[in-house]
């Protein structure tokens, strides 16, 4: 059995909201003296739940409390949940910028934390120089990164630059060179909060591989995202928190699934009550469902899986044609393709219909799609509804480890169709 | 299973009052060379006259000082003028300036705080020293302007089995200044109000100590009130040693270390309760 190296007990975070000044003051000197009594700190009583759409009564509230897990290990950990869940004051408090209010936490080895790419990088100074400033920040020795410089300008691929000041930089060659720089830090634990989401493709797919490679040669990482597609490759457990408690802990596909179909808000259904259905005369839209193969509404796709989008809408008059219509958009803006049903398969007898656009099991890769759904009749041309984004759809690829290919790393591309090989 | 003491690093909410790890500074002594070079070269960059400024800027100080004052005949303890304002603004240059850079260790510092734990103490450290080897370009100056008077002008003795005091005295005005501004940084994290005073005390002790004044100048309660302030002793001791003007007290020394020293410990144990929650607050 692997060691623990992190182990977190009953960590609790309270901070006051609202600005400093002086009810602030005043709560400090009583704070102050009960302490120089002897007595308890007595704002820690108090303080509510953190829920950071509903008004609260109180000042204090605890962004984290009972915090329990551990570490083994060689794990690789991922941190989800809402935005204002806790996660980033857990990786703030792990990372040591920050104090815990309540409770403890123990660890073994050397952390490194990388909350942000590029941490101390000085605009006047060279790539050069900033390699090394931004490489002892992170804790490295100088003999260290002496060691791995070549390694670090060669991953950065910015080696033409490497002697110019960084301001003169672009601002993906920057990421680059400081992305690089943490990658070959030398140490046990990584903490790393959606660096990630920088870059271009070819070096994001760059970073991910770093990422798990350096889970196979016994570090622990963990890892903050909300891009479940990166968090589900390369973790194998997670902590699910809301409201700064943990909601769940275990396998990653069980948090994730939790996470998906609890906590994120629905945008794979739309439902419009009578009286404020889009929509003319002719026709009125009901409802918008994403749906598995066995009609079920569903939050999110594994690769592999078909369903459809079926889209609910009345006729109010016989002898309308009506072309429903889907475009998939990549989270980019750019039109993956458009689908409309065959002229032979449009009904025109009024009454309430269900049109459902069937996806193949291996058409979209994994990542997030954005639906656009309209309605038209042609020549001449009407609209009746067209709703942009009405839907997104979460396609999430489980375990590389079991997929078919040999490579078992992040497939890049929109689409992953299934193309029919021949070895001769 | 586990044994208790393995752990590298517990964290806990409240720690104890001494809790400063010099180990742990000293793993990160390449970082504060780091910094050191960072701070020495970057500031001169895209300047024509690059380090040049450091000498334009206590020539230009030391001439409006003889200028002003010499105008209205201050005494200046037997020194010609222009290098007794020289000696003043060189060494007082150096102790305002670490005062003045890390007294916001916290404020300035706080986007790479919020990032990356490393012991905090390592930036003004890197402060001090940065600004030591800047003392050290300007007393070049300093050498210069002096062996001409030196050889000009036969009323100057160096005091030659004192001189070894010399580095001692710089280090008092370093680590006075350290402890004042680390103390000032973590009071202002929270309240900023001490940011407004801070701008008055660095005048006021500019008059208190001995820069544009000889301590000779002051009688009784006010010349034991400036003896009491490390800077004036400093600034007065090397004075003396140089030039065998002045007074000179082994005793001044040695208070002076103890007031250093105590507000030090004092400066320590404020930052380092400070550091751990101050992002909190700031």
């Amino acid at each position: 059995m692997s060691k623990t190296v992190i182990q977190v007990n009953n960590l609790g975070k309270q901070y006051r909201l609202g600005q400093v000044g002086t009810t602030s003051i005043a709560d400090d000197f009583k704070r102050w003296s009960y302490r120089m009594r002897g007595k308890e700190d007595p704002f820690l009583k108090i303080g509510e739940e953190n829920d950071r759409s509903k008004k609260g009564n109180s000042d204090y509230v605890w962004v984290l409390k009972d915090i329990n897990f551990e570490v083994k290990q060689g794990e690789v950990i991922g941190i989800i949940g809402k935005n204002g869940a806790g996660k980033s004051t857990l990786l703030k408090i792990l990372s040591r910028t920050t104090s815990p209010t309540i409770g403890e936490y123990k660890i073994k080895g050397r952390v490194a934390s990388l909350l942000e790419v590029g941490t101390g990088f000085h605009p006047d100074l060279t790539g050069r120089e900033n390699v090394f400033l931004n490489g002892a920040i992170l804790g490295m020795t100088k003999i260290e990164i002496k060691k791995n410089f070549d390694a670090i300008v060669d991953f950065s691929g910015v080696e033409r630059y490497i002697d110019t000041p960084v301001k003169r930089y672009s601002s993906g060659m920057y990421v680059r060179l400081a992305f690089a720089v943490a990658a070959h830090l030398n140490t046990e634990i990584l903490i790393i909060d959606e660096v990630l989401a920088v870059g271009d493709a070819e070096f994001r797919k760059k970073c991910l591989g770093k990422m798990s490679e350096v889970s196979k040669v016994g570090k622990t990482v963990l890892f903050v995202s909300h891009e479940m597609s990166a968090i589900s490759s390369i973790c194998s457990t997670g902590i699910l928190l809301s409201n700064g408690r943990i909601a769940k802990q275990g396998k990653i596909d069980e948090v994730i699934d939790e996470y998906l179909n609890v906590f994120v808000q629905k945008s794979t259904s739309r439902y419009w009550n009578e009286g404020v259905r889009p929509g003319n005369e002719v026709m009125e839209l009901i409802s918008i469902n994403l749906i598995n193969e066995f009609n079920q509404s569903i939050q999110a796709v594994s690769m592999g899986q078909k369903f459809g989008v079926e889209i609910t809408y009345e006729l109010k008059e016989d002898g309308v044609r009506i072309n429903p219509g889907v475009t998939v958009y990549s989270t980019s803006g750019q039109i993956l393709c458009v689908s409309m049903p065959e002229s032979d398969k449009i009904i025109t007898e009024k009454k309430v219909y269900k049109a459902i656009c069937w996806f193949p099991e291996t058409l979209l890769n994994d990542g997030t799609f954005s639906l656009r759904i309209n309605a038209h009749t042609f020549y001449p041309t009407k609209m009746h509804f067209d709703f942009q984004d009405i839907i997104i759809i979460e396609v999430i690829e489980k375990q590389y480890e079991e997929r078919k290919y040999d490579y078992k790393d992040k497939v890049l591309g929109l689409i992953q169709p299934s193309l029919t090989w021949e070895i001769k | 299973m586990q044994q208790k003491d393995d752990w590298d690093i517990i964290v806990r909410p409240k720690v104890s009052l001494f809790s400063i790890n010099l180990k742990e500074i000293w793993v990160y002594k390449d970082l504060i060379l780091l910094l050191v070079k960072r701070d020495v070269t970057s500031v001169y960059k895209q300047t024509i006259l690059g380090p040049l400024w450091m000498f334009i800027q206590p020539i230009f100080a030391t001439l409006i000082y003889t200028f002003t004052f010499g105008q209205a005949n201050l005494p200046t303890d037997g020194i010609p003028a222009l290098l007794f304002y020289l000696i003043g603004q060189t060494f007082w240059n150096y102790f305002s300036e670490c005062l003045n850079k890390t007294s916001v260790t916290f404020t300035a510092n706080s986007a790479v705080f919020g990032k990356v734990y490393f012991p905090r103490l390592v930036m003004p450290l890197s402060v001090i020293i940065s600004n030591l080897v800047k003392l050290g370009i300007q007393l070049l100056l300093l050498i210069i302007v002096f062996c001409y008077f030196y050889f000009s002008e036969s009323s100057m003795e160096i005091q030659w089995s004192l001189l070894f005091l010399i580095p001692f005295l710089i280090l008092l005005l370093g680590v006075f200044s350290l402890s004042l501004g680390i103390l000032f940084s973590s009071l202002t994290t929270k309240y900023r109000d001490f940011n407004f005073l801070i701008g008055f005390a660095v005048q006021l002790l500019m008059f208190l100590s001995c820069v544009v004044f000889p301590a000779s100048m002051f009688k009784g309660n006010i010349q034991l009130l400036i003896l009491l302030n490390p800077v004036a002793v400093s600034l007065e001791q090397i004075k003396y040693i140089i030039t065998g003007h002045g007074i000179f007290s082994i005793q001044h020394i040695l208070i002076s270390y103890l007031v250093t020293f105590v507000l030090f410990l004092f400066s320590l144990v404020i930052f380092n309760r400070t550091e751990k929650s101050f992002m909190d607050t700031v």
